[in-house]
């Protein structure tokens, strides 16, 4: 078995296959990233994901595009965002209940429409997206066939992640989404609309996690399956943690979630004698870890999960 | 002090936001170009209409009231337990055990004991997130979400793996004695004692949170966990207490199913009790009373989903999205209040500003 596992191709795929399992999840922290870092917590993150991935779907499906779809994912997750700001920012509800109820909300009209809409039996594969290979990159031996031959939805998560650091902490724009997050009085009080900003950040945070959805669906197996987010948009919460709040933190953090994913999936594979049942729970257990602060406490945002109410 | 009849309308806001629902739900199934009214006759009708119909729906009603009598009683005390359905799992796994390796009890030890391994292994499974909330202000609801994905991976594994019937032709563990079994409480029907036991705990529970000072304590901390703190409450040790006894409710709801219903462990045993129990709870305002009725509707829908999809190919997964409907509209409706116009303020309810949360 080891002569396999350290032979070359073996490491290539492997790795290939981390970064393949780590584009939802980076998503996924990107959505928690952003959206804490305005104050507002998305637990519904793993509902807006579901939302996408059905979306991105139906819409593959039927206009032959996976890229309509993605744009039709995008839409549904900017409205979940927006139903998600519009009770926990103007309407005052709490922000964990209203983010469980966006969860339970996408879970049964995902589960009831795709069985109206596509049937039970899924016989055809959804279109999707053509790999890119980077020109040039892609030809740097080993490394490049792992790195710069991905789905154009990875690179739009990595290009996401970098505007976003380039937002949070070059802008004055960044300024105020961290400020709303850490002391929402003090940009009240400069003159800038704190629900806006966190109006905004919170339909960005569904239109990242819907992204992630959309390459569940039609980036990866082609079809859509009843509960296919399967808890990632959870692991995105940890990511955010793991990630200290920084969207480049949240890609690293995706990544090491991925590898462990491909990790278990290999190991499956290999007939290790491990009950394949404790190989899927890995990434949970991963979780668990890194949210219950064994692996060093990470300082949030002072005001997130609190609503902002003005003084009359 | 008199009830007038604006108080009367907002203490039953969640049966409104349950309405709306329900008609949001006729325009969902008018859209799949079905036809509503139909539909929810047939699933009124599977539900209630012949004694397998009532039978199906009080063993249904069975695992949602225990269920969700624990995460109300976790929502009371502020720990969102929205892990139940992996502690209903491992409540099962509890009672397979101590009913598959235990022997030579009469049933009214085994019975007891049965239950009790349920509730143990229920409430430890909710006990970790509540500890770690309580102790580490680790989020909950992540915790109990993780909780919940390994404890229904765990299950498969015991139930494909050391519990497995040999020669059984999915994952199943053999029978649990005869000793352990719940009693069938009405002839010819699957209604079984754990009916009338988690009716019981319905009452028990009002009791408890209405009359007695833990009930108080389990209100204020979860309505200001720093002024309980500051009144000389033990917060670690009561949210431990608090999750184990909401996740050995939520045990409870699988042990019974195993020794009433099912009598062996299945993978996949639940087809979604826990998750349910949530929206329950919010649906009751965490109240035991409305559990209760909740539970009966939430029973109804799953009981009455089969004949509703036979007769109107509505599919069953219909029922889901009204569950989806409903939480909103719940949702919506626990926040209106604050913005209901003047006239319809009730004439005590006294104009309290809202809180200033921010500082």
């Amino acid at each position: 078995m080891w002569a396999i596992v350290f032979n070359a191709s073996f490491i290539t795929d492997f790795m290939a296959a981390a970064i393949r399992m780590a584009t939802p999840l980076t998503f996924a922290g990107l959505s928690c990233t952003i959206s804490e870092r305005s104050g507002v917590f998305n637990i519904g993150a793993e509902g807006m994901m579901l939302s996408g991935a059905f979306v991105a779907a139906v819409g593959a499906l039927f206009t032959g595009s996976a890229w309509i779809g993605t744009g039709f994912a995008c839409i549904i997750g900017a409205l979940l965002g927006l139903l998600l700001a519009v009770l926990s920012i103007t309407l005052g509800a709490n922000q964990i209940v209203s983010g469980v109820m966006i969860n339970i909300l996408s879970l049964g009209f995902t589960s009831f429409l795709s069985r109206i809409i596509m049937g039970s039996a899924i016989t055809q594969k959804l279109p999707t997206f053509e790999t890119w290979g980077i020109p040039f990159l892609v030809k740097i031996p080993v490394f490049g066939e792992i790195f710069f031959r991905q789905s154009p939805l990875s690179y739009i998560s990595y290009a996401i992640a970098v505007i976003l650091t380039f937002i949070f902490f070059k802008t004055t724009w960044g300024l105020s989404i961290r400020a709303a997050g850490e002391n929402p009085r003090a940009v009240d009080t400069a003159g800038i609309n704190v629900c806006l900003v966190r109006y905004i950040c919170v339909m960005f945070s569904g239109i990242f996690a819907s992204l992630g959805g959309a390459f569940l669906s039609v980036g990866v197996v082609r079809y859509f399956t009843e509960n296919m987010s399967a808890g990632r948009g959870f692991i995105g919460l940890c990511i955010v943690i793991l990630g200290k709040w920084h969207p480049l933190g949240a890609v690293l953090a995706a990544l090491i979630f991925g590898a462990v994913d491909a990790l278990q999936l290999r190991l499956q594979a290999f007939e290790v004698g491990i009950p394949y049942q404790f190989l899927v729970m890995l990434p949970y257990i991963c979780g668990f870890i890194a949210i219950s602060g064994v692996v060093g406490r990470a300082q949030s945002p002072e005001a997130v999960g609190k609503p902002y109410l003005k003084e009359n | 002090m008199s009830l007038n009849w604006k108080q009367i309308t907002l203490s039953l806001s969640p049966v409104w936001a349950t309405l709306v629902a329900l008609t949001l739900g006729v325009g969902l199934i008018l859209l799949a170009g079905l036809n509503p009214i139909k539909a929810y006759y047939a699933l009124f009708m599977g539900a209630f209409s012949n004694i397998y119909g009532i039978s199906s729906t009080l063993t249904k009603t069975t695992p949602l009231v225990f269920a969700s009598l624990g995460v109300a009683l976790a929502f009371k005390g502020g720990y969102f337990n929205v892990g139940a359905e992996g502690q209903l799992y491992l409540g099962g796994l509890g009672a397979t055990l101590a009913g598959l390796y235990i022997h030579g009890l009469s049933p009214l030890l085994h019975i007891p004991v049965t239950l009790a391994a349920g509730f143990v292994a229920g409430g430890i499974w909710s006990v970790i997130p509540g500890y770690l909330k309580a102790r580490h202000e680790v989020n909950e609801i992540i915790t109990c979400i993780f909780m919940y994905f390994i404890g229904l991976l765990f299950i498969e594994y015991m139930a494909s793996g050391p519990l497995f019937e040999p020669g059984a032709p999915s994952a199943m563990s053999p029978e649990i004695a005869a000793s352990a079994q719940l009693p069938i409480i009405i002839p010819n029907t699957d209604v079984h004692l754990g009916f009338l036991m988690s009716l019981t705990l319905v009452f028990i529970m009002h009791l408890v949170l209405t009359k007695t000072t833990i009930g108080y304590q389990i209100t204020a901390m979860g309505l200001n966990p720093v002024a309980s703190r500051y009144a000389g409450v033990n917060i670690v040790k009561s949210m431990c207490i608090l999750s184990f006894v909401s996740g050995g409710l939520a045990g409870l709801a699988g042990a019974s199913e195993i020794m009433g219903l099912k009598h062996r462990l299945f993978d996949a045993f639940s087809p979604g009790y826990g998750l349910d129990a949530i929206v329950i709870a919010f649906l009751a305002k965490s109240n035991p009373i409305g559990v209760m009725f909740a539970s009966l509707f939430f029973g109804t829908l799953r009981s009455g989903a089969g004949m509703m999809q036979r007769a109107t190919g509505v599919p069953t997964t219909a029922v889901l999205a009204i569950q989806g409907l409903v939480i909103l509209c719940v949702a919506i409706s626990l926040v209106l209040p604050q913005w209901r116009p003047r006239w319809f303020r009730a004439d005590i309810d006294k104009e309290t500003p809202r809180k200033k949360e921010n500082e």
